[in-house]
């Protein structure tokens, strides 16, 4: 545990236009490391997909972020309404984002789906009305 | 020469060893020591940024003198379509290059033309479904460098041809060989250049051993002689053979539209340039096809070794343009392949990451980020880095100590004074 990198950023729900800063910044820390190309990639991609959600669905949360030699581990929690069918979120183009963001270009229903492509392991917990926490885990191939 | 090489010069007695240079720079490439910018050469991308900035002129690029033209038995120009954008009133880039044959070059071969081939040989590659999309533009060497040492993900889609200013140089010295029975190490092909990220290019190219290249001479160097020649030439030569699209390169989007398709994208200025490779990076950026990309905003009109403010310069450069040909130049049989990359673009992991062993690294980022919160966040950059974020990490590399920050430094002091207060 002692060699393990912990960051910690807050997700503003009331700020749109800061929405990706947390997974940029990760992004900057893993290059920093001189982690796996690919890895980061993929990082940076599921956690700017679940930081976004957790600003247009769940007015912003927070996020840890754990980064092992060989993993790196994402908690994204908000105190939103939480997923009323986790099954149905995870298909391809299903999606409850309003308008307004779908003229800025999200809400095509791929935020999820793409989170599972990009991440070795994804979890879900929900619980309606409480929140959601979403535990993301991509692995350095090597 | 060497792995590094830098066109940015610094004159010592000019700098003050303030922090403009130091807040600028795009890639935290230059530290204050001693009182004087320094330049950490492996990080450098040649921008210009700090020379732009600089307001004590501390700060110039190094490019050819006129004079070695002399070393040479037959020498050719080839100049940067920027060059067209610095004069008043021009309507005839003849003039232009009539004048750079009276100031001493045998020969004249213009760099839009070699464009227009470039152009040509993309579209083409395009087509065959040869290129990884979205395609990077590689004819700006300040944005390839960055690639090379920032992204490694976009390495691959970079385009792998030849500038403009290199497939120029090889045409010009084939056909001078050609005309006039010289060997190819008697002729001397000058590059007339907007920015010092060519003069660096021409030194230590980024995706070949060797430049074609012979010197590049910048603008603002030869801007007098070249104005007073244009002002007394008796008979103006019919030289020129680019049209609009070769032309058009001189400015940001010039390049793109050169894709004659409409899923292009065009970013000048270097920030804006960071920007769109994070975000290509991300792949936030779909439905591109083509990307061109400009360390200077404004695109080559925009170099620090111009002479015209960018906006007036390309504004003439549209005029210019106005009832040209499309283009003049189509690549013959088998010379795309002339054109290609000899080597790939690979990315160089060693510029930023803090160890080549990711446990190593991740014991020093966790030092790195104890440090920080020790100082003060200010990002003042009197320690002689840009934040206290590199400050951190030049401490963590061994290159810089805690006491060097004059905040932490200033309450050491206090905390020496209320003890001597306190028992005197």
């Amino acid at each position: 545990m002692s060699n393990a990198i912990h960051l910690h950023y807050d997700v503003s729900g009331e700020d749109f236009t800061r929405a990706g800063e947390a997974s940029g910044q990760v992004k900057k820390t893993l290059k920093k490391l001189g982690y796996d190309p690919d890895a980061i990639r993929r990082v940076a991609i599921a956690m700017y997909e679940a930081e976004i959600n957790m600003v247009i669905h769940a007015n912003g949360g927070y996020c840890d972020v754990d980064i092992y030699s060989d993993r790196v581990e994402v908690l994204l929690a908000d105190h939103g309404p939480g997923i009323p069918d986790v099954e149905k979120a995870m298909q391809e183009g299903f999606s409850t984002a309003p308008d307004n963001v779908r003229t800025l270009g999200f809400g095509a229903g791929m935020g999820l789906p793409n989170i599972k492509k990009y991440t070795d392991d994804m979890r879900i917990e929900t619980t309606l009305g409480v929140g959601t926490n979403l535990y993301l885990t991509v692995m350095v191939n090597s | 020469m060497g792995k590094y090489f830098h066109s940015v010069e610094l004159d010592a007695e000019a700098c003050c060893g303030c922090t403009n240079c130091l807040k600028r720079c795009p890639t935290e490439a230059i530290r204050v020591h001693g009182g004087k910018a320094r330049i950490l050469v492996e990080r450098c991308i040649d921008c210009g940024e700090c020379i732009r900035i600089c307001p004590h002129h501390a700060k110039s690029a190094y490019s050819t003198k006129m004079e070695e033209i002399e070393t040479f038995k037959y020498s050719v120009a080839i100049p940067a379509p920027a060059l067209f954008g610095q004069f008043n009133g021009l309507d005839n880039i003849d003039f232009v290059l009539t004048g750079l044959k009276q100031i001493g070059f045998d020969d004249v071969f213009e760099v839009s033309r070699a464009a227009e081939l470039v152009s040509e040989a993309t579209r083409r590659l395009i087509k065959e479904g040869k290129l990884k999309k979205p395609i990077i533009s590689s004819a700006c060497p300040s944005v390839v460098k960055l690639i090379k040492i920032r992204f490694p993900e976009l390495c691959d889609n970079v385009l792998p041809l030849l500038a403009p200013i290199e497939v120029a140089a090889k045409i010009a010295r084939r056909e001078a060989m050609e005309r006039t029975g010289l060997s190819s190490k008697d002729i001397g092909i000058f590059f007339i250049t907007p920015c010092p990220a060519k003069v660096t290019e021409i030194h230590a190219p980024n995706y070949a051993e060797k430049s074609e290249v012979d010197g590049a001479i910048g603008i603002s160097k030869i801007y007098p002689r070249l104005a007073h020649a244009m002002d007394h030439l008796e008979e103006v030569e019919p030289i020129a053979q680019s049209g609009l699209l070769g032309i058009g390169w001189a400015t940001s989007g010039g390049e793109a539209a050169a894709m004659l398709g409409d899923k292009y994208l065009a970013a000048d200025g270097i920030e804006n340039v960071i920007r769109v490779l994070e975000e290509l990076e991300d792949e936030h950026i779909r439905d591109v096809d083509f990307i061109e990309l400009n360390a200077c905003a404004g695109g080559c009109v925009g170099g620090v070794l111009n002479v015209e403010n960018p906006y007036v310069a390309q504004a003439r450069i549209h005029n210019l343009r106005r009832y040209l040909p499309v283009s003049l130049n189509h690549i013959e049989d088998g010379s795309l392949e002339d054109m290609m990359w000899t080597e790939k673009l690979t990315f160089d992991a060693d510029i930023f990451r803090l160890d080549a062993d990711i446990i190593k690294s991740m014991e020093m980022m966790n030092r790195m980020e104890e440090i920080r919160k020790g100082l003060p966040g200010l990002d003042c950059g009197s320690c002689g880095a840009p934040t206290c974020r590199a400050m951190a990490e030049d401490i963590v590399r061994g290159k810089a100590r805690q006491i060097e920050c004059i905040h932490r430094l200033k309450a050491k002091i206090q905390t020496v004074y209320d003890e001597l207060g306190n028992t005197i």
